[in-house]
């Protein structure tokens, strides 16, 4: 028996678990850190084009979002395959525009509604027609600032 | 008796719960993509007198519903169109007040004054795919910021986007005042005049 239990004592210890929760929870506060949660969800697809001659936008409560493109699989049946806006979480008309962009001016404080800037996050699929509609709508309601949101990266991902 | 030690806890599943938690907040992560190209749109009253611009200080780049490039009507390749904006642009072909002492280009009488008379103007078509048209934005800035590279290097010894970068870091230890006159100066020889037509 004693041959058996020197044998035993040459095996490796076991690796030390002990520290696995500290790393987890490390990894756990960055993400909790870096997460924004989505404030609406999107009904629409939207893979950005990509760009690299961008400029980043530092005031996030300062930015109203629109989004374009195509609706998601689940809505098709009701809006279809063409391009479809979306404002907050429905779906909206381009004449819906001026409406929202008052809503959202009056939501934020005076000095601060010459800053809002208007963030078009379009897909990369979607035709010109449509954002040609928005950028219109935005003229009549002298929302001048836009922002055309991308993927940074080379232009060439946009070919494909 | 009144000594009895408390039994310690089994930490053993804390791993599993922070795990829990961590795939959690992995799945419910999107990185919010916060950058673009800014652009500013023109006021929707139209002014009543019209500006006389010379043919030759504008710069058509006109999108087609194939997604097809035509500069000053001929057809082009998106690879192309930085180099062909930067001659457009740095030509620098005026004379007289409208002379451009910083330019390099070629001075050709048939192409633009100088860069603050030169105008792009991208037109595009309503089947114009969005892709497309944001790969044009982006060669047609970055010929501006080419140009405002060189000249910036000529002046100050450092790139634009490098001065850009600085006075957008809060703690860059550096004369603020000096670089917002000195960028300011920059957009000022190149302008980034570039209109979008419906």
């Amino acid at each position: 028996m004693s041959k058996f239990n020197k044998k035993k004592k040459g095996d490796l210890p076991a690796v030390n678990t002990a520290s696995l929760p500290d790393i987890v929870f490390m990894l756990l506060f960055f993400f909790m850190v870096a997460t924004v949660m989505r404030d609406n969800e999107l009904k629409i697809k939207n893979e950005l084009p990509a760009a690299n001659e961008v400029e980043k936008l530092d005031k996030k409560e300062l930015v109203m979002y629109i989004y374009a493109g195509e609706p998601n699989f689940g809505y098709q049946s009701k809006f279809g395959t063409e391009a479809r806006l979306q404002l907050n979480d429905k779906f909206s008309e381009v004449s819906d525009i001026p409406a929202f962009i008052y809503s959202e001016r009056e939501s934020k404080r005076e000095e601060l509604r010459p800053f809002l800037t208007t963030a078009l996050k379009v897909d990369k699929e979607t035709n010109m027609g449509i954002v040609g509609d928005i950028k219109q709508e935005l003229r009549k309601v002298n929302a001048l600032k836009i922002n055309y949101t991308t993927r940074i990266g080379d232009v060439s991902l946009n070919l494909k | 008796m009144a000594k009895r030690s408390s039994p310690e806890v089994n930490a053993g599943s804390m791993a599993d719960i922070a795990f829990l938690l961590l795939i959690f907040f992995l799945v419910t992560t999107t990185i919010e993509t916060d950058s673009g190209i800014s652009r500013k749109l023109p006021p929707i009253e139209e002014s009543e007198e019209d500006v006389v611009i010379k043919q030759k200080n504008i710069f058509t780049v006109l999108l087609n519903g194939k997604d097809q490039l035509l500069v000053e009507d001929e057809l082009m390749d998106l690879q192309d169109l930085r180099i062909a904006a930067i001659e457009f642009l740095d030509n620098g072909g005026g004379s007289g007040e409208d002379a451009c002492n910083y330019c390099k280009g070629k001075s050709d009488k048939k192409s633009s004054d100088n860069p603050d008379k030169a105008i792009i103007s991208l037109k595009n078509e309503r089947e114009t795919s969005y892709a497309t048209y944001i790969s044009v934005q982006n060669e047609l800035v970055a010929a501006y910021t080419h140009l405002r590279n060189v000249r910036a290097q000529e002046l100050f010894g450092s790139s634009y986007s490098e001065m850009m970068k600085n006075y957008k870091d809060v703690n860059w230890s550096g004369n603020r005042v000096k670089l917002k006159e000195n960028i300011n100066r920059l957009r000022k020889e190149y302008p980034q005049k570039l209109s979008e037509v419906q």
